[in-house]
């Protein structure tokens, strides 16, 4: 480990916010107990690739642990489909790992590139939340590395630290290694029905009534088509090929996982590039290519989970402002306030590429996990949106009061008076989080903005 | 800090300052939720803070500062900082014009103008990049004037303490680079305000909300120096290149 340790300054993916930390690079696990006894008052967050929006992963005058050094993937038991995986390894060196055995990440987010730490902090979910839930669920136990020590932590030993780590945002420990439970495929490919809706109202109509016989399964919205055309969408669904299903040439290698960068983001773009027109046009000849009725089209996995991974840092298109990326998630019953945000960024014409509709199924007991039955949205914002933060704070209101949340991972701009109503078992959390941490050595951006921690409180 | 209202809690040394206080309803406007004012007349500290309570500000507190206290300065800002949360700007509102004809026959008076407008700027300002490099981000804005580029025959004992600390802010500015830390030096030409009043108007003598604007603007660009009206960039940049003789003629007047 460099006990000199860089100043860097550093930002979540939406390029909002910078501030600068000293970085430190464990590469051994002792090297993580040495970092938690010596860091200043300001603390230490773990921090992977930096796929989170906003200040999740960052400590302005503390210590950020960059834990991508540690990302060793232990033995695959085969009779168990369970491997042990260190924090710092991606879900991307998974798949490149396991598919050729036949086994599949239980869980996969919009982007490969993500640590298995970081999923476990976040509590991440993906096009199968409605029917599997949210990734922790497959994590078996946690190595987690708390100021006062090491802690193996499981469902079943010691639960509260278990799940007040699952989804709590690095703020518990740092999270070392975990065992995680895998999903036997027997092809690298997708069979995907894609189906495309007029308007919001059909396709959550579509997604109601058809989700339920698909593993996978997520809504694309054209969020500047407004009038009668208001949240018109694109349906993706689909499972995990059979090997009865592949042409003769793919049955060859079925498990073959090559996924391709294709395009790269120029270094500079000028902050109007994303502006209403371009985006208008983006998202009807996106709309117009989509298929009114698809069905059973092969996909690679790639293709169908991580579209944007073609693109190396996609994050960069909305210029030097950056963007944010609003995430709600509210109970079924609720639709209202997704038809409410939908139209108030159709009306308001937010240049928004795509806003991602997706049902949830079963949460987690984990206390600040993001997923609950019901709805969620995701919509990218530009920052420099005029009157941005007054028409986020009146969203957050309706969505607390119709009992939902956004997602911590997404987020930068929270009020930190909203934590409370948004997630119920905050305080429960805090008892928790002040039992493993005594002294408030981890902190984050996040932690201080939203004064999460007991420390900051 | 908050990614899209950027800054969440400011800090206004000078905080009876018109410029200080357009600052901080712009900034409330924008999304800003506690201000601190800081200043020597706490009583009329307050009836500001009521104001600002009025334009949406959730917290304001009011907190005791004499520029020309130095010895005082290093507490103040460990104050200010242990107030709970990070600070992201601080703005030096804060100055005295002084009386031009007395500090030119006792010299007593000229140094009380340095002191507080460049003494007592350096003193604070200090302390507040230390905190603020401990955050690892934050804006640290100096209200500077026009007049620290060519001090006039009429204003020269507040043009060299305006100088001098502009100079010293700059000097800031490009120790701050890597740090976070963004440091903005802020030039407003002749403003309408009580330190002005009664003053006769030059051309391109302007408002304390356009001020306001200009300041707000060079956060979002991080500027290092701003004019305002943007203008005096291009005024300013002819007087410094006039013949001393046409400038000592166009410097009597105002």
């Amino acid at each position: 480990m460099d006990d000199g340790g860089r100043q860097v300054a550093l930002t979540g993916w939406g390029r909002t916010a910078p501030t600068v930390a000293t970085l430190a690079e464990p590469a051994t696990p002792a090297d993580v107990d040495a970092m938690l006894e010596t860091v200043s008052q300001r603390g230490v967050i773990a921090r992977g690739l930096g796929r989170s929006y906003g200040d999740a992963a960052q400590n302005g005058g503390g210590t950020v642990a960059l834990m991508t050094g540690l990302d060793a993937i232990g033995e695959l038991d085969q009779a168990m489909g369970r491997v042990r995986v260190q924090a710092g390894a991606s879900l991307d060196d998974l798949m490149r790992a396991l598919l050729p055995r036949g086994w599949f990440v239980p869980v996969s987010p919009g982007t490969r590139h993500v640590t298995v730490g970081g999923a476990v902090a976040a509590d991440i979910h993906g096009k199968n939340h409605h029917r599997d839930g949210s990734f922790t669920r497959y994590v078996d136990d946690i190595d987690l590395h708390t100021p006062l020590g090491r802690m193996s932590v499981a469902p079943d030993r010691d639960p509260e630290a278990f799940w007040a780590t699952a989804g709590g945002m690095g703020l518990t420990g740092v999270i070392a290694e975990v065992s995680l439970r895998l999903l036997p495929v027997e092809t690298a490919t997708m069979r995907v029905d894609t189906d495309r809706a007029a308007n919001l109202d059909s396709l959550m109509t579509m997604m109601e009534e058809g989700d339920g016989g698909y593993r996978y399964s997520v809504a694309w919205i054209d969020c500047m088509a407004r009038g009668a055309g208001m949240g018109r969408g694109v349906l993706a669904r689909g499972d995990h090929a059979t090997l009865d299903e592949l042409g003769s040439a793919a049955r060859r290698s079925p498990l073959r996982f090559a996924p391709l960068t294709l395009l790269k983001t120029p270094p500079l773009v000028p902050g109007g590039l994303v502006n209403q027109l371009t985006i208008a046009a983006f998202n009807e000849a996106w709309f117009r290519k989509a298929p009114k009725r698809q069905r059973g089209h092969l996909e690679s996995i790639a293709a169908f989970f991580h579209p944007l991974d073609g693109v190396a840092g996609w994050n960069r298109m909305y210029g030097p402002r950056g963007f944010l990326q609003y995430q709600l998630a509210v109970p079924f019953g609720a639709e209202e306030v997704i038809r409410h945000s939908v139209a108030t960024f159709s009306a308001a014409g937010t240049p928004s590429f795509l806003a991602v509709l997706k049902r949830f199924g079963e949460g987690t007991p984990g206390h600040l996990s993001f997923p609950q039955p019901g709805w969620t949205l995701a919509l990218d914002i530009p920052a420099a949106l005029p009157g941005l933060a007054a028409r986020l704070n009146d969203l957050d209101e309706k969505v607390a009061e119709a009992g939902g949340r956004v997602y911590l991972a997404k987020d930068s701009r929270l009020q930190p008076d909203m934590l409370a109503a948004m997630y119920p078992r905050l305080d429960e959390w805090r008892e928790v989080q002040a039992r493993l941490d005594p002294q408030g050595v981890l902190q984050s951006d996040l932690s201080r903005r939203l004064r999460l921690t007991s420390a900051t409180h | 800090m908050n990614a899209v209202i950027d800054v969440e809690t400011a800090v206004i040394l000078g905080g009876n300052s018109d410029i200080g206080l357009s600052t901080a309803r712009l900034l409330l406007k924008q999304g800003t939720r506690k201000v601190i004012l800081a200043g020597r007349d706490t009583t009329r500290l307050e009836a500001a803070a009521a104001d600002l309570r009025s334009h949406g500000a959730a917290t304001v507190e009011v907190v005791s500062f004499d520029a020309a206290a130095t010895e005082t300065h290093a507490d103040l800002v460990d104050d200010l900082f242990e107030r709970g949360g990070d600070i992201d700007l601080v703005l030096l509102a804060f100055g005295i014009l002084g009386d031009q004809q007395r500090g030119e026959e006792d010299a007593a008076a000229a140094i009380e103008v340095l002191r507080v407008n460049f003494e007592g700027a350096v003193s604070v300002g200090v302390p507040l990049m230390r905190r603020l490099r401990g955050q690892g981000h934050g804006h640290l804005v100096l209200l500077s004037s026009v007049a620290a580029e060519r001090p006039r025959r009429g204003n020269f004992v507040y043009g060299a303490s305006k100088a001098g600390v502009d100079a010293f802010f700059q000097g800031l500015a490009d120790s701050a680079e890597g740090t976070g830390v963004h440091v903005m030096v802020v030039r407003p030409g002749r403003v309408r305000t009580k330190m002005t009043e009664g003053m006769p108007e030059i051309p391109f003598t302007t408002d304390t909300d356009v001020v306001a604007r200009d300041i707000v603007a060079g956060l979002r660009r991080r500027a290092h120096t701003v004019w305002s009206p943007p203008i005096m960039r291009v005024v300013m940049f002819g007087m410094r290149h006039l013949p001393r003789g046409v400038f000592r003629k166009v410097g009597e007047r105002g």
